[in-house]
């Protein structure tokens, strides 16, 4: 009787926490990783490989010479990455990491922003992200994050562009099928900040979601840009519970 | 800064012991136009060397076919703890030098 209590309570709240209906149940969740192939998936595990370690190493530096006055170390960030895109109550509005760190160099420390995906900034976050490694992504949608959330949810939901799709009819109705000589992942964000091999770099989740919209020849919002944060919400939300890998390796 | 370099923490005398060098680098190919349709300069890393305590043991001339921030892995053999050195240029003239302790157990 009482684990049924117990059970009963567990089921309430667990409810409450996924009132909204996940596209993809929770243990069908795959990284992007599980729909690349055998080189990329090597590239990606062998840490000493992977050339986006050469923006942790140099996100690092730029750590240790501009944040740790007040973050101590990076041990401290450990967590971080995980938990955006989060409303923040200065800025009024969901902020991911990137424009997170944006906001601390010019409200707090009063130096010229860096700039999105200027190499510094994508360095920055590169490094932070990668401090949470293997933690599983959990952001929250609740409260003042909600509005955004939802935008992110309609924007994903709409179609785009002159191909007139929408995200959801590749990431949700035919991931695993072929698209030319890729194969379609779920979409998550996890891996980024990631090192691409089309753009012989590393480049942050907003970089990619224009991309896509390149893709389907949609317009793309300016870096930045409000409904891509809404849309990186929505992502985060959607893989909640995938464990954090950047800098991960995409074609 | 510009480069990642792995080797092992200790090496065997006489022995074959893997290096591993990341450089940082775009590669740009020169064959590439920018937003205006101006060419893009080549900037690829030219030659690249690796000295032990002095003497060459591993030298590479890379070209515009290598994909940006180039990874080599070759193998070195070390009768006496001692330093690699290494160095790179590019198209640009930017030389650049790093260097990694050898410790023969």
């Amino acid at each position: 009787m009482l684990r049924a209590t117990i059970v009963a309570a567990a089921c309430a709240a667990s409810m409450a926490a996924h009132a909204q209906q996940r596209p993809i149940a929770a243990d069908a969740l795959r990284s992007g990783i599980a729909y690349a192939g055998a080189d990329i998936r090597a590239m990606q595990a062998d840490d000493l490989a992977n050339p986006g370690f050469l923006w942790v190493q140099r996100g690092e530096a730029l750590f240790n010479e501009n944040c740790t006055a007040c973050h101590r170390d990076a041990a401290s960030m450990r967590g971080v990455a995980a938990r955006y895109p989060a409303y923040d109550p200065s800025a009024k509005s969901v902020l991911d990491l990137e424009g997170r760190i944006e906001q601390c160099r010019t409200g707090r420390q009063h130096k010229p922003a860096f700039g999105r995906e200027s190499d510094d900034l994508v360095s920055l976050a590169t490094f932070v992200t990668h401090q949470s490694r293997g933690l599983p992504m959990s952001v929250s949608i609740d409260g003042p994050a909600r509005a955004s959330f939802e935008r992110g949810e309609a924007f994903y939901t709409q179609r785009h562009g002159q191909m007139n799709l929408a995200c959801t009819h590749c990431h949700d109705q035919s991931y695993g099928k072929r698209l030319y000589t890729e194969t379609i992942s779920q979409g998550h964000g996890t891996a980024f900040p990631a090192y691409r091999l089309e753009w012989q770099g590393q480049g942050s989740l907003q970089r990619r979601l224009r991309a896509c919209l390149f893709g389907v020849r949609a317009e793309m919002p300016k870096p930045g840009a409000p409904e891509l944060t809404d849309l990186e919400l929505y992502l985060a939300w959607r893989a909640n519970g995938l464990p954090i890998e950047s800098p991960g390796v995409r074609r | 800064m510009e480069a990642r370099i792995n080797i092992p923490a200790k090496v065997v005398r006489n022995e074959p012991f893997e290096v591993r060098l990341q450089i940082r680098h775009p590669m740009e190919t020169g064959y590439r136009t920018d937003d205006t349709g101006k060419a893009i300069a080549r900037n690829v890393v030219r030659s690249v060397t690796c000295r032990y305590n002095g003497d060459l043991v591993f030298a590479a001339q890379l070209s515009s076919g290598i994909a940006a921030n180039p990874y080599l892995r070759f193998f070195v053999t070390a009768r006496a703890s001692g330093e690699l050195q290494f160095e790179w240029v590019d198209d640009a003239g930017v030389r650049i030098s790093e260097r990694a302790p050898v410790v023969v157990a």
